[in-house]
């Protein structure tokens, strides 16, 4: 064990599966030379070389549809967006063509798309975006979206093994803030496996990537309220651990949804439906959203604090729950 | 001004031996334009005895550039054919009976009824599925490339567009990757001078598509789509000056299309004296023709192909229309790949 921050937990699992397996190669803007806009790549193309580590042009369009013919020739591409923002510009190339080779013509499409994602440091409109939701809702593509270092690496490695066409989001805001013990061996993550992140009985907070740390500190002031919180890490939203999920919802009574995205047509709505659906003769109080605001991700810090959900939002929220 | 190198006829038997095409093959060529038609011609009848669901494409004009460019690619190639591109299915070896079991939307379409006409592919032979999205496969038939160059494979990728989806960023973001890149990828724009009813001026403002090619650092060559010999001869120049590193060529075959968008579609907006003067050069009346000229095509062969093809495409309709509806208890499976799905050559 060593413990490695988030970030190098990225590249630890990235190199792990590199070495391993000769398919694996690496694609996006300033991967190379530079080791990539957050430096997850540092130092791979000196050991992999530029046919394996390739600096793209800047064309997400080419990069996740050239990704998705490699694929399908064989390779396990793993392309980088510098962030997950800009995926938009390669939205027709995962959910017309990659996301739907599978059903329509047989042709599985084993790739990864690397997003950096998430916000809380000023990085405006544009750079900051968590859109996770969007593509959970497309048939035929898988979502990561790990919270430790551990899952960073044990999930990558998932992802990158998996027959599909995976995003694998990467919080930015985790990137150097968050350390952990990470196996050096190589081991998986199974996708589509939740994690309890921290037991309690009275409510429980299901959420995911950076909001876990959220959920996290507000836990701990409510356990001076004497109310003991359960935190379910998702881990990933598609496919999502619906059993743990109503486990937890069961076991407590009372459920928070909490998520980084905004509100309205966000992961969250499709949680809280379910459990609507399965486990409402188990429910002691309607199920709580608590999620961004339904507006672009702001540049100031004064409005980007009214924007994510912050520590003192999910201790409000818990205590309505607890008080039902 | 044109700025693609604008390349000629062929003119005889002699230079199409040295283009690597026999007599036998040159039948096979013609054979498999009759067949592409055919397959076309049949599917519409279907379509107007209500037995093929949603709208019908065909790509008839454009039987010479499909046929053309297919036969010269090897057989460890791979390309993403489009609507106007029955022929480059008919090349690889595609089953005619599957192609109408397809249009008809029944189980053993390559898709079993899960996606329609031609957006279908058997990957078995080298061929990648389409998608509506024109031309989003041009950036997959480029990453195919990149695989291929990755691994120092001598394979090339063919990827197909129209004039009109030259107009997208797929294209651009294709052609500046792969030429910064040198990969071994050969784009083929089949110009019908109409995208929907779009003419060519109001889609691009130089003279021909290809002319883009030397800004991406490539050759660009411009080739009457109707003369399949032509088609061949500058397509497999492309795909083996590809094969041994010499980078991409933007081939663009200029055509008519013939008939509508799709089928329903009358396409008043083609001028009459322009359908009449490419009608003049049918691809497979001109090949016809030369074949007579110059490879002595007799009476009795000419016969005995075309009654081959039909006899192939009566046989074919008769069995697809014995495929049976797909069972909509499966609708749900196959969303996502297993592990077993990798298990095939491509994957190891």
């Amino acid at each position: 064990m060593a413990e490695l921050t988030y970030l190098q937990a990225i590249s630890d699992g990235l190199r792990t599966e590199m070495r391993r397996d000769k398919r694996v190669f690496l694609i996006g803007e300033d991967v190379g030379v530079y080791g990539g806009a957050f430096k997850v790549s540092l130092g791979f193309q000196e050991e992999f070389g530029p046919w394996r580590v390739i600096d793209a042009p800047l064309a997400e369009t080419a990069i996740v549809g050239g990704c998705t013919g490699a694929a399908i020739m064989g390779l396990r591409p793993v392309a980088e967006m510098q962030f997950a923002d800009f995926i938009s510009c390669g939205w027709d190339q995962l959910v017309t063509v990659a996301a739907k080779q599978r059903w329509r013509a047989g042709t599985p499409v084993p790739m990864v798309v690397r997003l950096p994602s998430g916000g809380g440091f000023s990085g405006g409109p544009f750079h900051s975006q968590n859109p996770e939701s969007s593509f959970a809702h497309v048939p035929g593509l898988k979502c990561v979206c790990p919270a430790t270092p551990e899952d960073a690496k044990g999930l990558l490695i998932s992802a990158i093994e998996d027959p599909n066409p995976v995003l694998y989001f990467e919080h930015k805001h985790l990137y150097r803030r968050i350390k952990g013990e990470v196996p050096e061996e190589r081991y998986s993550t199974p996708l589509g496996k939740a994690r309890i992140h921290r037991e309690g009985g009275d409510v429980s907070v299901i959420t995911w990537g950076a909001m876990v740390y959220t959920a996290e500190e507000a836990a701990k002031q409510l356990d001076s309220d004497g109310v003991s919180v359960e935190i379910v890490d998702l881990r990933t939203v598609m496919p999502w651990d619906k059993a743990a999920v109503l486990e937890s919802a069961r076991k407590t009574s009372k459920v928070l949804v909490l998520h980084e995205d905004t509100r309205s047509g966000g992961f969250g709505g499709e949680i809280a439906a379910t459990i609507a659906e399965e486990a409402f003769e188990d429910l002691d109080a309607p199920v709580k959203r608590l999620a961004a605001p339904d507006t672009p991700v702001p540049f100031s810090p004064t409005l980007e604090k009214a924007f994510i959900p912050q520590v003192e939002d999910v201790v409000t929220g818990l205590r309505e729950l607890a008080e039902y | 001004m044109a700025i693609a190198r604008e390349a000629g006829p062929v003119g005889s038997l002699h230079e199409v031996r040295e283009a690597g095409l026999d007599r036998e093959d040159l039948l096979g060529v013609y054979r498999n334009m009759l067949i592409t038609r055919g397959v076309e011609e049949r599917g519409h009848i279907l379509y107007r005895q209500g037995k093929i669901p949603g709208s019908f494409y065909t790509g008839r004009g454009n039987e010479a550039a499909a046929v053309g460019v297919a036969t010269a690619m090897g057989p460890e190639d791979v390309g993403t054919p489009l609507h106007r591109d029955m022929g480059v299915h008919i090349v690889r070896g595609v089953d005619p009976w599957r192609i109408f079991a397809q249009y008809m939307g029944r189980q053993d379409g390559p898709t079993h009824g899960r996606d329609g006409n031609v957006h279908m592919a058997d990957s078995q032979l080298g061929l990648i599925a389409m998608v509506s999205h024109l031309p989003a496969m041009l950036p997959v038939a480029t990453g195919a490339a990149l695989a291929f160059r990755i691994r120092e494979e001598p394979r090339v990728a063919v990827g197909w567009f129209g004039e009109g989806a030259s107009a997208r960023g797929d294209a651009h973001e294709s052609m500046t990757f792969a030429g910064t890149r040198k990969l071994p990828v050969v784009y083929v724009c089949d110009n019908n001078q109409f995208a929907y009813s779009t003419p060519s001026y109001l889609e691009f403002a130089t003279e021909h598509v290809a002319d883009r090619a030397e800004a991406y650092g490539f050759e660009g060559v411009v080739v009457d789509g109707t003369d399949v010999l032509a088609v061949y001869r500058e397509a497999k120049r492309a795909i083996e000056k590809a094969r041994v590193g010499g980078g991409p060529t933007l081939l663009e075959c200029l055509t008519l299309r013939m008939e509508g968008h799709a089928v329903h579609d009358d396409a008043f907006y083609v001028p009459k004296p322009m359908l009449e003067q490419w009608a003049a050069s049918d691809p497979i009346e001109r090949f016809r023709s030369w074949l007579r000229d110059n490879a002595d095509l007799t009476d009795e062969e000419e016969g005995e192909i075309e009654s081959g093809v039909k006899r192939l495409l009566t046989s074919a309709l008769e069995r697809a229309e014995e495929s049976p509806q797909p069972d909509p208890s499966t609708l749900t499976q196959g969303v996502y790949a297993s592990p077993e799905d990798l298990d095939t050559p491509h994957h190891k």
